[in-house]
């Protein structure tokens, strides 16, 4: 009562600085917040969108999409926020960390369903991946590392121990290593990891790893991955199959890696934005991680890394480089 | 707009109020355009967050993160005064070094107060005792800190120490004439404005459930906005009414915010903001009765 007549007192004293647009009846609204423009992101909100479309959710017939960019500005994103919280749309979707934590800031009631979120428990989004137990959801784009560890093996059959290498000093590295230290062993394969704190120490990591790896896996960390042609280098000479955890390294000389495209994040993201329209509840939905990867192999690569890629494989891949 | 929003607004400008009164006491007292706000920001933001996290008291983080801003002024002051470098260049210094300091304070680029105990958290009990949801709660205990803040400002600029640091930043020759030892004044006038920036930094962090290391994405702007819009809508003669204004300024900023996010029939968009910002400080220079420190000089006194 007491908030009401406040907000009413000052929403007079204000004399109409916006005019919200009433949602029809019946409509289902979506509003979208997003941190800032960037192609990937931009492909998640555009694969959000088009499965809403083919749901029968289509802007202007039966959908109100409303959406707005914080433009990188941390303080305007909370605004956003706030503007959503209020205006009570039936599902919040946040693209990308800080968008998200606002946004939990702002709602206990209202649905959100985050996307592009690489660790949403460290984030503090969600207690628990599994059960939410909340108003919130999502999915991350954390590397689906087990899936990773499963086509090292596919690769290279007899691998017993994997070389990695990473920057200590990267945030999104160590939590991938700390993860892959995990995954491998039950991959049936245990783990050598080589620093390298800049790019100029790519090269000597990779050559370290010699004689003690049977293949070496490279994660996306911004660090390795920019010195890539090093470690692709002492693989050629050494033998040793490289896989790494973006396709774009396979072009660069990797074997093969199977990463995911941020458009299907988006898409991903949508499948579930449709459940909470249709009464689903996020408390109930366990955060997803990227479920579509695309694989890419490289057959010059191979051959110089002294293995030949199963046929399957290759048939599996969508671009084969030659 | 919604009541939520609009109370909202209210909140994220009380909160950049700090930094409005921080950029006053820079900008107009001391006349020294200072750049370390974009650092000193995420600073405060980055020590509270750190802090509380690991588990100590969010007054005490919150303190420490004030005295961590402090120590970024006297950094940007002791550049300029000691080692002679431009104000400027100075204040730019510090703030790409405190990026840095800042990732190294939180050891990775965002650290989340979502669910932690902060200094917000005591408001929980008004919710539940007297159901006033949060939006309401939090900008009128903004809004009492504001008033402290104030009233204490306007003492201390009126006091023989804040009237001694006013003649500083007017003619610092004349000061010294008078035996004013003005480098430590602007040290001390330095470290008291970010401390009030970080103070700012590390509420916003806690009351929007996160610190990152992108807070500080212009804070000098809105900071000046806030100062020179205040300007524009009433008269600064008295320190009293200065400070006032820099409060009314930011306010004024956030619901134009807002009213961008609220205007979709007249078409402005949250992208349009920037574009907003910079019509807005235009209009405030160029408005008749404005002190323009690009035209002509002379501080608020």
């Amino acid at each position: 009562m007491f908030a009401k007549r406040l907000g009413m007192a000052a929403m007079a004293s204000v004399v109409a600085l916006g005019i919200s647009a009433a949602a029809q009846a019946g409509e289902a609204h979506v509003a979208i917040t997003q941190i800032v423009e960037h192609p990937a992101l931009d492909a998640v909100r555009k694969g959000v969108k088009d499965v809403l479309a083919e749901n029968g959710y289509e802007e202007g017939k039966g959908l109100k999409w409303s959406y707005e960019s914080a433009q990188g500005n941390p303080a305007t994103a909370a605004q956003i926020a706030k503007k959503f919280a209020g205006a009570g749309p039936d599902v919040i979707v946040a693209i990308a960390t800080p968008s998200a934590q606002t946004a939990v800031a702002s709602t206990k009631s209202i649905p959100i369903v985050f996307s592009a979120v690489t660790d949403p428990v460290g984030a503090k989004l969600v207690g628990d991946m599994m059960k939410p137990g909340k108003n919130v959801t999502g999915v991350t784009d954390m590397t689906p590392i087990a899936a990773h560890m499963q086509l090292v093996k596919r690769v290279v059959p007899n691998a017993k121990t994997l070389g990695i290498i990473s920057n200590p000093g990267e945030a999104n590295a160590v939590s991938l290593v700390k993860l892959i230290e995990v995954e491998a062993p039950k991959a049936g394969m245990a783990v050598v990891n080589a620093a390298a704190t800049k790019s100029g120490d790519v090269l000597s990591a990779a050559r370290s790893l010699v004689g003690k790896v049977d293949a070496i896996y490279i994660p996306t960390d911004n660090t390795v991955v920019s010195a890539f042609e090093a470690v692709v280098k002492v693989g050629n000479e050494a033998d040793i199959p490289v896989l790494a955890g973006d396709t774009g390294s396979v072009e660069r000389g990797a074997v093969a890696a199977a990463g995911f495209d941020y458009y299907d994040v988006g898409r991903q993201t949508g499948e579930m934005v449709v459940k909470v329209l249709q009464g689903g509840k996020p408390a109930d939905m366990a955060v997803e991680g990227v479920s579509k990867t695309e694989l890419y192999v490289n057959l010059k690569s191979a051959k110089k890394q002294g293995i030949t890629l199963d046929a399957g494989l290759v048939g599996e891949a969508k671009k084969v480089f030659e | 707009m919604s009541q939520i929003a609009l109370l909202g607004a209210i909140e994220v400008g009380l909160l950049f109020a700090l930094v409005a009164l921080g950029v006053y006491l820079s900008f107009r007292i001391l006349q020294f355009p200072d750049l370390t706000v974009d650092g000193s920001f995420p600073l405060g933001a980055a020590v509270s967050a750190s802090m509380i996290v690991v588990g100590y008291d969010a007054y005490l983080s919150t303190l420490c993160a004030m005295f961590a801003g402090a120590a970024a002024g006297i950094v940007t002051a002791w550049l300029n005064v000691k080692l002679k470098i431009l104000h400027l260049l100075a204040s730019i210094l510090t703030m790409i070094a405190l990026y840095s300091v800042n990732l190294r304070i939180m050891g990775r680029p965002n650290v989340a107060l979502l669910g932690e105990e902060t200094v917000f958290s005591p408001l929980e009990w008004l919710e539940e005792t007297y159901d006033m949801p949060m939006y309401v709660a939090l900008p009128i205990a903004l809004t009492v800190l504001l008033i402290i803040v104030k009233v204490a400002l306007d003492w201390f600029l009126n006091s023989e120490i804040g009237l001694a640091m006013r003649a500083t930043g007017e003619n610092p020759r004349m000061a010294r004439a008078q035996g004013i030892h003005t480098n430590g004044y602007i040290l001390g006038g330095m470290a008291l404005s970010n401390a009030l920036v970080a103070l700012a930094g590390a509420l916003f962090a806690q009351s929007q459930g996160a610190a990152d290391v992108t807070l500080g994405v212009g804070v000098i702007v809105v900071g000046l906005a806030a100062v020179i819009g205040g300007e524009a809508v009433m008269n600064t003669r008295t320190v009293f009414r200065a400070t006032l204004a820099c409060i009314i300024g930011s306010i004024i900023y956030r619901l134009a915010v807002a009213g961008a996010l609220n205007s979709d029939a007249i078409g402005l968009k949250a992208q349009d903001l920037n574009l907003i910002t910079a019509v807005l400080v235009t209009l405030a220079m160029v408005l008749p009765g404005v002190r323009n420190p690009f035209r002509k000089k002379g501080g608020a006194s």
